[in-house]
């Protein structure tokens, strides 16, 4: 259990992630049954919250605390721990040809702490009245200011800040690891042009990470020292809360929020962009093509990751920030979806003309350039101040970061897991359960977030549990018709969990090279031997793009560690 | 397939080269993961700063701290201790006293902060200033004490017979970084805090 093979603890962060998927899908489901049908009680929830939920129905307040949790657990346990830290640590070593990690002994530990975060996250559904209420972004003085501001802004937001914290410090050593192996331990012939894209994508990840969250670790410091010793950096001076006056002074909650944007945007990528070094990697496989314009590919993942630290101010467009900082933060946003659109082109690029083998993860990655693409364009609304201070509030924002940070992050994710569970585990996936899983999938989430939109400019605003007002009451139907999307989605995803569990069990033996790809980690066994190569490194003598030549043994493919 | 694979690794040469930290791999890498460190570390202050800025700025309740007097002897004992450590990056003979030393210099730095910190509060003057400075002084006083158990590290291993100075040269980048971390920070702390 505690192993320190990269292989395992690629494998741990994979097992974690999934645990929180299913935690996070739950409470949306939970959140979305009361968004659709406000006065009937949940079943068993009742028992579950008796403070929350007093026979089922849920409060306001519990309904934040249930969205505080969801945003919470997404997107730093599954949308960082699953692309970037499970596949990254299962594949970076074997793509450069290395042994194991540079430090195997602090990949171990960024594991287990990891892991530590999650469990005192969970500690806030069993501790105080509920769980926080703040949201995934804790806006300050009411995430700083202790129980005054309402339930779960007791004991359940001090772990919430505890958790994040020490998650900051799990992602930190796990960040240096990936650097560093990337930069010192590839094997013989791997120059840095010859690196597989998905390699390329960890590496570049664990750059922005490693700048992102040792930003937000002291904020989160700053932030349990308001809570606890009576600082005030982020509380500002006369503040009255539930009729109580609280004892601070002078301090800053637009300092939070930007110390915490300054990690939040830099984080989306770190989401989202080990979601484009899978599908760079996947498209060509199943396309029989090279990756269109792999340097440039490149070049456009440097851009994103520079652009990402120079944008987080359109977050904060409604926060009382001088509205001449707006102006300045919009160009770079508006600048950043130049590279984004031309990595988008490049895919497109790859598929076009090419005979594609349409197999459950060629479908996901193709899924993940459509939901990405529409994510995409309604950012280029919210990238203008004068349009987003109508949406900012409104479902609008939650139909763009869904689709374009989280449900394109997990299709990257899912197409990861089609691509790779052969090499990870020696067996293949059904096919068949795949592409139902994919098919349902798809449609599913165009159903629960495409309406959304429309929600966002109809003035539906978001973070409400109820929508009692009078102007709001006619969009009911079209949110029940999303909870029930939702539920299905959902229900659909019990198809990939039935397929994991089985064909891990019971899935015919996989070959070494399956999908006839070319990358290192298919020149060794499936699944690969403790040393990843059987006590011989490989000598790298051809670039990962090697497709639609005329290969050894009349092959189209020539792999990396081949001689032509 | 004709996959071309490497010759098996020539055997490990007599004296064991060891990179600190995991198993022996690129002599290299020990020191890039400090220069990392030293990276994410950098950051960490880098944002503290910019709060101790922003919360400075037209706040009525900041008042200048007087710096207690002894944090300028700690501030030698730091200097000094890097000293020990290069002497013993120059004279291999005597690296396992130089790490002995400078860990126990470390060690005093540390005690002479926490000392430091309790005049500070015989002053009574809390408020935000003397937040940072606690923040700041710990959370450098934390990296320092990760050092020294680095240090320790180096020592063992040059207990059991291998030398190697690729962790100790990694140890010092390190360490060299707190002390010029330190300064740093003192320099901040006397002219914001």
């Amino acid at each position: 259990m505690f192993s320190v093979d990269h292989k395992v603890i690629g494998r741990q962060y994979l097992d974690l992630a999934l645990v929180a998927v299913f935690t996070g899908m739950v409470l949306s489901w939970l959140m979305r049954f009361h968004l659709g049908w406000p006065d009937t009680p949940i079943p068993g929830l009742g028992k579950i919250a008796p403070g929350g939920a007093a026979g089922g129905v849920m409060t306001p307040e519990y309904y934040l605390a249930l969205m505080t949790m969801h945003g919470t657990i997404m997107v730093f346990f599954v949308l960082t721990t699953a692309p970037f830290a499970g596949f990254g640590n299962f594949l970076l070593p074997i793509q450069v040809g290395a042994e194991d990690m540079a430090f195997p002994r602090i990949n171990m530990m960024s594991f287990w702490v990891t892991l530590v975060a999650f469990l005192v996250l969970v500690a806030a559904f069993f501790v105080g009245d509920q769980p926080p209420l703040s949201g995934w972004t804790a806006y300050a003085p009411l995430s700083a200011v202790g129980k005054d501001a309402g339930p779960g802004q007791g004991w359940g937001q001090t772990l919430w800040a505890i958790s994040i914290g020490i998650f900051c410090i799990a992602q930190l050593l796990g960040s240096l690891n990936f650097i560093a192996t990337t930069l010192d331990l590839r094997t013989r012939g791997m120059s840095l042009a010859r690196m597989p894209m998905a390699t390329w994508a960890w590496f570049i990840t664990a750059v922005i990470a490693l700048v992102a969250f040792a930003v937000l670790m002291p904020a989160c410091i700053l932030l349990i020292l308001d809570r606890v010793a009576g600082t005030s950096f982020f509380i500002p001076g006369g503040l009255v809360i539930s009729d109580q006056l609280q004892p601070h002074t002078g301090g800053s909650p637009l300092l939070w929020q930007h110390l915490f944007w300054f990690f939040g945007h830099p984080e989306v990528y770190v989401a989202i962009l080990p979601g484009f070094g899978i599908v760079s990697q996947i498209l060509p496989v199943f396309a029989r093509k090279p990756l269109l314009g792999p340097k440039v590919f490149i070049a456009c993942l440097a851009a994103i990751a520079f652009l990402s630290y120079t944008v987080w101010g359109h977050h904060m467009f409604l926060s009382g920030m001088n509205p001449f900082s707006a102006t300045l933060f919009s160009v770079p946003t508006l600048v950043i979806t130049i590279p984004a659109a031309i990595v988008t082109l490049l895919w497109i690029g790859t598929i076009y003309g090419a005979r594609l083998r349409f197999t459950s993860a060629s479908l996901f990655a193709l899924g993940f350039v459509s939901v990405f693409v529409s994510g995409g364009i309604s950012g280029f609304f919210l990238a203008q101040p004068s349009t987003d201070i109508y949406l900012h509030g409104t479902y609008f924002v939650v139909a763009h970061f869904h689709f374009v940070m989280g449900v394109a992050a997990m299709f990257g994710i899912f197409a990861g897991t089609y691509f790779w569970f052969p090499k990870m585990f020696g067996r293949m996936m059904s096919e068949t359960l795949g592409k139902w899983h994919f098919w349902l999938t798809f449609i599913g989430v165009y159903c629960i977030f495409m309406p959304m939109h429309y929600l966002g400019l109809a003035g539906n605003v978001r973070r409400y549990s109820a929508f009692t007002d009078d102007y709001l009451q006619p969009l009911i139907p079209l949110h029940r018709f999303i909870t029930i999307a939702a539920l299905v989605t959902g229900a659909a995803q019990l198809i990939f969990l039935y397929n994991l569990i089985r064909s891990r069990l019971r899935g015919p033996q996989a070959p070494d090279n399956p999908w006839e790809a070319t990358t290192l980690e298919w020149s060794t066994s499936s699944p690969p031997p403790h040393d990843n190569f059987g006590g011989r490194r490989p000598v790298v003598t051809q670039g990962p793009n090697e497709y639609a030549v005329a290969g050894p043994g009349g092959r189209d493919y020539i792999m990396q560690a081949e001689s032509r | 397939m004709t996959t071309a694979l490497a010759p098996p690794p020539p055997a490990p040469p007599a004296v064991p080269v060891a990179t600190g930290l995991g198993r022996p791999a690129s002599s290299r890498v020990a020191e890039t993961g400090v220069w990392i460190g030293i990276g994410a570390i950098s950051m960490t202050f880098a944002a503290l700063t910019s709060a101790l800025v922003v919360r400075a700025s037209d706040a009525p309740d900041w008042h200048h701290l007087h710096l207690p007097a002894l944090l300028y002897i700690n501030t030698l004992v730091l200097l000094g201790s890097s000293l020990t450590l290069e002497t013993g990056r120059r004279h291999p003979g005597r690296a396992p006293l130089a790490l002995s030393l400078t860990t126990i210099l470390g060690g005093l730095f540390v005690m002479g902060q926490v000392i430091a910190w309790r005049q500070l509060m015989t002053q009574e003057i809390g408020g935000p200033s003397s937040a940072f400075f606690y923040v700041l002084t710990a959370l450098h006083a934390a990296h320092v004490l990760g050092g020294m158990s680095g240090l320790v590290y180096v020592r063992h291993r040059m207990r059991a017979g291998v030398v190697s100075f690729v962790p100790y040269n990694a140890a010092s980048l390190y360490w060299h970084f707190m002390a010029v971390l330190w300064l740093y920070l003192l320099t901040l702390l006397t002219l914001r805090g």
